[in-house]
């Protein structure tokens, strides 16, 4: 009887590991065993743990916007936003623009997500636009929408008239430069406000504040008859179709969205920074985004708040240890090969893991 | 004509029989064919005429699900054949429905694939016979040769994308005549897409063909056709064949009595209304749907309030335009009222306004979101449409999902309808085909519609849930007064179920019938303007 009965336990624990294991996905918890592997190896390689734990807390906080980026174009069955660059310009015209118009400070940033938003509105729009012309083969498309925007831009940057000291070539006069110093405008804006410090350990509440404030507006938004929606035609367009909802419509609206949030989060991202990046930066900012929702457990049509997270931790978390633990191995200053390895193995990973989400 | 006239037929199929998966498709089917004999075989949509062919051809699809019984003889000779290549090196020659022709490539080209006439060079010498050059002149002979006996002109040098379809079917005849060794030619259907005239050229190249003693099966639903071209006309019901006789000793409307007619008919529907003094709640004036394969010409309809409608004929006549072009999923024209209303052709959105509701033939590609939970399932079209089960904040800004509406409605329907699921929350992909039926039901009956639209809704699944599903659509018809207007190739169920059936025939209605006729009228409604 009781032997039964422990049989049935066993069997029943046994049974929850394992659909927890097939819930959480292989994968992924070999990734967070790595990164876990890491965070252990750390102290014992000379790293300081405390500061590693803030290092990929302040990455996560630098990224996880861009990441969330990700969702509505997901849901709406446009696929992973690998135009992402686009928006990421609306953001740098919102940030070299609001700088150009002399604003300082907390206020600074405050003018940049206004300036950025119309750009990203209109930009996003017409991206949207796009992607409806050519149902199907969206994530090709985009990707050459942010490389040609990027390559675009990187003339614009020279040729627009820029004036502000801060932030044009020396000796030209005119012309942006490729990195641009935000100190006294709105250099950790977010990062700073309520930051936690105890010896090593630093974390930037204002930022995580913010992304959560996002994601908690994007489940909101989810959770509305839209946001249905919008799941609704990324899962079947037919049937949404057939349910009279707008199908073209719905995929501009997440199109949008992203490429705001894209916006946003580039702007999050120089604050933690420090710096605005030009020029050639955004090109492959999308790749990054993109693998941290894959490995968060996304996939092509289907994506939550908690895979952005899980996802932005583990894949920031593996970028900043890796090279770090790696380089005190082996005293050597391998940090970059190190990095680009890492990150684009990652990408790699996260890509064939795609086929997985599609139908 | 000849007759087969040797002791040994050509061919003779013994005792065939075949079940996918218990369901027994055929049941000893026996007949024999001789040298140069037409045969005609005809049966509704299901009753096992392509499954025999496929035996005969030996495809695929046989073998990877079990195989047959029975034996086939070819000249006496038992043969037994596991790919379609067999088969045709055998000398049996086979005219898909579906074209397998190379757009790109001429007429000549595709007549020839693969069995090209071929020349030596110097690079073939050295690499080996894959390399020999195509010997043009020699396969333009071949070509014109095939086409001459085919009886049929065609243009050998003009490119599959450029002909008109009539031609493409041309081409597949001739592909299968340049063989040498045929045999044997099926025809699958092969004057559904052709003109009056191009179907009398092909009626002319059989005739031909068999004169020269190449042994033909002709399946077609022009039952005038068959009367005009086949020696000897098989009609199979069921599985079963039903009847086996010379094309001279029986008539269109004989062959058609006996493909639809079941010996009982007590299966009628027993309660019958006559609701024609009922005012008109929709009424379909000049009707043009362009669905692929489904083509609605020109339908005129009234439709009577709170009756059920059924819609009958056979396969690619046009029943299912009719839903899918008034409810805006394919392009439609010509004029739609619903209680004097008019109503918007060409957008989903008007039509479910106007409180009509549709449960398509096409339940994964249209019915349902499989990946997702039977709440949304259930809920999604009534939420969208009519903004039910959502919670407004901020004066209606925000609309949000309000689960435990949602929850409830899904149980609801749950039990009403018997949906064998784990729960509310089970994706709907996971549910079998009749529970999936269900659910699109479901769906509809939460839009509380005025007006309900089913397309085969009893499509591939069991005699049991079949039951379940019709007993709650006349249910709902009765309880909530709901006009319904039920499209469904099984002339049976909709004699269950309707008050009134109409037959849809080449794109029109052929006529409108009281569901307590007999089959044999409907059958003949059903082939009266085939095109």
């Amino acid at each position: 009887m009781n032997e039964s009965l422990a049989d049935r336990n066993n069997y029943t624990v046994r049974d929850r590991v394992k659909s927890m294991i097939a819930n959480f996905g292989l994968p992924r918890l070999i990734i967070a065993a790595f990164l876990l592997l890491l965070f252990i190896a750390a102290p014992f390689v000379g790293a300081d743990f405390w500061t590693q734990i803030s290092n990929t807390i302040n990455r996560f906080s630098w990224n996880a916007v861009m990441v969330l980026a990700m969702v509505p174009m997901i849901h709406s069955g446009c696929g992973l936003n690998f135009g992402l660059p686009l928006g990421i310009i609306s953001g740098l015209l919102g940030a070299t623009l609001s700088i150009e118009f002399g604003f300082t400070g907390p206020m600074s940033f405050v003018m940049a997500i206004l300036i950025a938003t119309p750009f990203a509105l209109l930009l996003g729009a017409g991206y949207g636009w796009l992607l409806n012309k050519i149902k199907g083969g969206e994530m090709m498309i985009a990707t050459y929408v942010g490389f040609s925007s990027v390559s675009f831009m990187c003339m614009m940057w020279l040729l627009l008239p820029y004036h502000s000291p801060t932030m044009v070539w020396g000796f030209a006069g005119k012309g942006l430069r490729t990195t641009i110093s935000l100190e006294g405008f709105y250099d950790k804006v977010l990062a700073g406000f309520l930051q936690i410090r105890i010896g090593n350990l630093s974390i930037p509440t204002g930022t995580l504040l913010f992304f959560a404030l996002l994601a908690f507006l994007m489940w909101a938004f989810l959770h509305t008859k839209t946001g249905t929606a919008m799941t609704a035609v990324g899962s079947n367009p037919t049937f949404a179709r057939a349910a009279g909802v707008n199908v073209d419509r719905m995929r501009l609206l997440s199109v949008v969205m992203s490429t705001w949030l894209a916006a946003i989060g580039i702007l999050v991202y120089e604050q933690g920074f420090g710096f605005i990046q030009l020029y050639m930066a955004p090109f492959y900012m999308a790749l990054p985004a993109v693998s941290a929702i894959l490995i968060g457990g996304a996939s092509v049509n289907k994506a939550s708040i908690a895979n952005v997270i899980i996802g932005t931790f583990l894949f920031q978390g593996i970028v900043t240890m890796t090279p770090t633990v790696m380089n005190n191995m082996i005293h050597m200053d391998m940090s970059e090969v190190i990095r680009v390895v890492a990150s684009q193995g990652m990408i790699l990973y996260a890509l064939t893991r795609k086929t997985e989400g599609t139908k | 004509m000849i007759m087969g006239t040797s002791s040994t037929p050509l061919l003779e199929m013994r005792n065939i029989k075949k079940d996918f998966f218990g369901n027994q498709v055929l049941t000893d089917i026996n007949f024999t064919l001789g040298e140069g004999e037409v045969l005609g075989l005809c049966g509704e949509n299901g009753a096992g005429k392509s499954t025999l062919m496929k035996i005969l051809f030996g495809m695929d699809v046989i073998r990877e699900t079990g195989g047959f019984e029975g034996e086939i003889l070819l000249e006496g000779k038992p043969v037994s054949f596991s790919t379609p290549l067999e088969a045709l090196s055998a000398g049996i020659g086979m005219v898909h429905q579906e074209f397998s022709l190379i757009p790109g490539f001429t007429a000549t080209e595709n007549i020839l694939l693969n069995r090209e006439p071929k020349k030596r060079n110097i690079v073939s010498e050295v690499f080996g016979d894959r390399l020999n050059t195509l010997d043009y002149n020699e396969m333009t002979g071949r070509a014109e040769a095939a086409i001459d006996k085919m009886g049929f002109q065609i243009d050998k040098g003009m490119l599959i994308s450029e002909m008109p379809v009539g031609h493409k079917q041309f081409t597949e005849i001739a592909r299968e005549l340049s063989k040498e060794n045929l045999k044997l030619l099926i025809l699958d259907e092969p004057t559904a897409v052709l003109t009056e005239k191009e179907a009398e050229a092909l009626l002319n190249s059989i005739r031909s063909m068999s004169e020269k003693g190449i042994a033909v099966i002709f399946i077609t639903h022009r039952l005038q056709e068959i009367l005009s071209v086949c020696d000897r006309v098989i009609v199979m019901r069921d599985g079963f064949v039903v009847s086996d006789v010379p094309a001279k000793e029986t008539d269109v409307s004989q062959i058609s009595r006996k493909m639809v007619g079941r010996s009982i008919d007590s299966t009628a529907n027993s309660e019958v209304r006559d609701l024609s003094s009922a005012k008109t709640v929709m009424s379909i004036r000049n009707l043009w749907v362009d669905m692929p394969g489904e083509t609605v010409r020109n339908v005129s309809l009234d439709i009577k309030e709170g009756e059920i409608l059924g819609i009958g004929g056979l396969a690619g006549q046009g029943k299912l335009g009719i839903p899918n072009g008034i409810m805006g999923l394919y392009d439609a024209g010509g004029e739609v009222t619903l209680d004097g209303v008019s109503i918007p052709l060409n957008s989903p959105r008007k039509c479910l306004d106007a409180s009509l509701a549709f449960v398509s033939e096409d339940r994964r590609g249209v019915g349902l979101l499989l990946d997702e939970t039977l709440e949304w399932n259930v809920a999604f079209p009534a939420m969208q449409v009519q903004n039910k089960f959502l919670k407004n904040y901020l004066g209606g800004l925000i609309k949000w999902r309000d689960e435990r509406a949602i929850h409830e409605v899904t149980d609801r329907y749950i039990s009403e309808l018997a949906i064998k699921c784990t729960g509310s929350k089970q994706k709907a992909r996971e549910l079998s085909g009749g529970n999936q039926q269900k659910v699109c039901l479901a769906k509809a009956f939460a839009l509380e519609p005025k007006f309900l639209f089913v397309s085969e809704p009893t499509r591939g699944i069991d005699i049991g849930a079949k039951k379940l599903v019709l007993d709650a659509l006349k249910k709902f018809n009765r309880e909530s007064g709901v006009t319904v207007v039920m499209i469904s190739s099984e002339l049976e169920e909709l004699r269950q179920i309707c008050d009134r059936i109409a037959i849809v025939s080449g794109g029109r209605i052929a006529g409108i019938l009281p569901a307590a006729e007999a089959s044999e009228e409907f059958g003949m409604l059903m082939i009266s303007m085939v095109k």
